[in-house]
């Protein structure tokens, strides 16, 4: 139990490795050294520099960040279920892309309708989360619930609507995919950014756990606390739904294995999270990407199917 | 001293307490008696500035609570809640550390005064043993004591308590109502809620008892516990259990 921040420590610089050494070309260790160091061949040092490490940061950034944002929604909505999913963040831009997709917008266009589709979710949650009293994070979950049904509803109907040449790159989009990814520099900004005014509340989140009137007993602006949290869940989720599409489960179950493992305290779980989950989906992306090479398969397949077992037997043991 | 003037409190357009004006001193130690729903959880919160009044103010040596800031207020003012919503994944001592917040410098690192505070605290609770325990795995009754540990840790000269003996068997009890004994006569303030005057009686000095539709009556537990005014406050026939009943010494 005592392991798990070590583990996770070692996972981050392995992930990056793995990402790098395998993928749709073989390279040989030598000529993959070369590349590493920047010399040798230009294919090599190409796929090295200008596509697998580019690759591999997206794929940390976006797991870190639905990492980071299940982390703090689980807290503000006291609900073991939340993960960003949950905001209807997801569902907003899935609605947006899929619905310029089937206008056939480019891809900056479908990136565009992405985040209006996502702001346009956090927006109305906010909105209607904002009770006379204050903040209320019932309105929250109930707000997002809603918003990710009536989302989902749409993606249905664009999905019925679609021809079938456009079905099978909205369903990749679906699933998560990170294959589209561009430059990963913005998502690492807002992740370092949104980890780190996260972390200097952790104190406050750990009281928050107790409730909000024993938060506000102790000290605690808890209005104040509750903005922060949800402003940057929502953003971690809008940066990492633009960058990789709808990757469910990281959010969900990073923060689990994490407490599982013995780790609640925030001024350790959030930056643990947000390693694990960007060294978990870069590792599934790895997997994605060379599994039926030169075919690749939805990450967002394979961070459930690596996930759901291991949280199963965590489970399991803690019986 | 925490003052309340002219307090006026409702709920659903019940009136729990209409013009009430209470002085809780230094050294003293309150009890706060009444039927359920009479408004003794509504009253410990807006003492501790969890709710605002309908009326009237509630004060900290004459500074309206509203003007304090809250991490101040909490190095002051502790309060025990009735109910808490938890799903604490840590240890009872990580529970009980949760009450260092207000004093505390940084989520990181370890803070070596609070631990050393805390640990008597746990021995004084009955909760020595427990210390590296998940706090999930408690019983009822030992969640409670850990709660009540997290508010002494706190440290504060006021301690406001809803009904701080729930779940507890007659020795913890006792235990709970000395440990609160002791804070008053070292010159803290205490007000607990508590459904058995007996222990009212025995531990503390002074008494507050709400009856329905916002009348209430207060001064010293030995003028106001008396059977008349029990069981006006209860509505009901009370008679002398004697032999019949216990309470721990």
């Amino acid at each position: 139990m005592k392991a798990a921040p070590a583990v996770v420590l070692l996972l981050v610089p392995a992930s990056f490795a793995l990402a790098i050494a395998f993928g749709g070309v073989d390279l040989a260790p030598g000529r993959l050294g070369e590349a590493l160091l920047g010399r040798g061949d230009e294919i090599a040092r190409e796929i090295v520099w200008g596509v697998r490490a580019p690759r591999a940061l997206a794929g940390f950034a976006c797991g870190g960040l639905l990492a980071l944002a299940g982390c703090l929604l689980q807290v503000l909505l006291r609900n073991p279920l939340a993960d960003p999913a949950i905001l209807g963040v997801s569902g907003g831009a899935a609605a947006g892309a899929l619905g310029a997709m089937l206008a056939g917008a480019a891809a900056a266009g479908v990136d565009l309708a992405a985040f209006a589709g996502a702001a346009i979710a956090a927006g109305a949650v906010f909105a209607f989360s904002l009770g006379r009293s204050g903040w209320n994070p019932y309105r929250v979950l109930l707000t997002g619930v809603a918003l990710a049904s009536g989302f989902g509803a749409l993606v249905g109907l664009i999905l019925a609507l679609a021809p079938s040449s456009q079905v099978q790159g909205m369903l990749f989009w679906l699933l998560g995919d990170l294959s589209p990814a561009g430059d990963p520099t913005a998502a690492l900004v807002v992740l370092a950014a949104c980890a780190g005014l996260a972390s200097s509340q952790a104190g406050a989140l750990d009281v928050l756990i107790l409730g909000e009137d024993k938060a506000r007993s102790l000290g605690v602006a808890v209005t104040r606390l509750h903005a922060m949290a949800f402003g940057c869940a929502t953003l971690a989720t809008v940066a990492a739904v633009l960058l990789g599409g709808a990757i469910g489960f990281v959010g969900l179950v990073v923060p689990h294995l994490l407490r599982l493992s013995g780790v609640h305290r925030h001024a350790l779980l959030l930056p643990l999270a947000a390693c694990l989950g960007g060294s978990l989906l870069a590792l599934a992306d790895t997997l994605a990407r060379t599994v039926a090479a030169p075919a690749e398969l939805p990450v967002g397949v394979l961070t459930a199917m690596i996930g759901v077992p291991v949280l199963l037997l965590l489970l399991a043991r803690l019986r | 001293m925490l003052n309340a003037a002219a307090l006026r409190l409702s709920m659903g357009g019940r009136e729990l307490v209409r013009d009430l004006d209470l002085s809780l001193a230094p050294g003293q130690c309150w009890a706060l008696l009444g039927r359920n729903g009479a408004g003794k959880t509504s009253l410990i919160h807006a003492l501790a500035g969890l709710r605002a009044p309908q009326a009237g103010a509630v004060a900290l040596d004459g500074v309206p609570l509203s003007g304090i800031g809250r991490r101040d207020l909490a190095r002051r003012v502790a309060v025990l809640l009735q109910d808490e919503e938890s799903d604490f994944w840590g240890s009872v001592l990580d529970y009980v550390m949760l009450g260092r917040y207000p004093r505390s410098k940084s989520a990181w690192g370890r803070d070596e005064e609070g631990l050393a505070q805390a640990r008597p605290l746990l021995a004084e609770l009955d909760l020595g043993d427990r210390a590296a325990q998940a706090y999930r795995t408690l019983s009822g009754g030992e969640r409670q004591r850990a709660r009540l540990a997290q508010v002494l840790l706190q440290d504060t000269e006021v301690l406001l308590l809803d009904e701080p003996l729930q779940h507890l068997d007659l020795r913890h009890q006792a235990q709970v109502m000395r440990a609160l004994a002791t804070r008053a006569s070292a010159g803290r303030t205490v007000l607990a809620a508590l459904h058995e005057p007996g222990h009212a009686a025995r531990h503390c000095g002074f008494a507050v008892l709400l009856y329905d539709a916002g009348r209430a009556s207060l001064g010293r537990s030995s003028d106001m516990l008396t059977q008349a005014n029990l069981e006006a406050l209860y509505q009901c026939r009370l008679e002398p259990a004697g032999a019949r009943s216990f309470l721990p010494s």
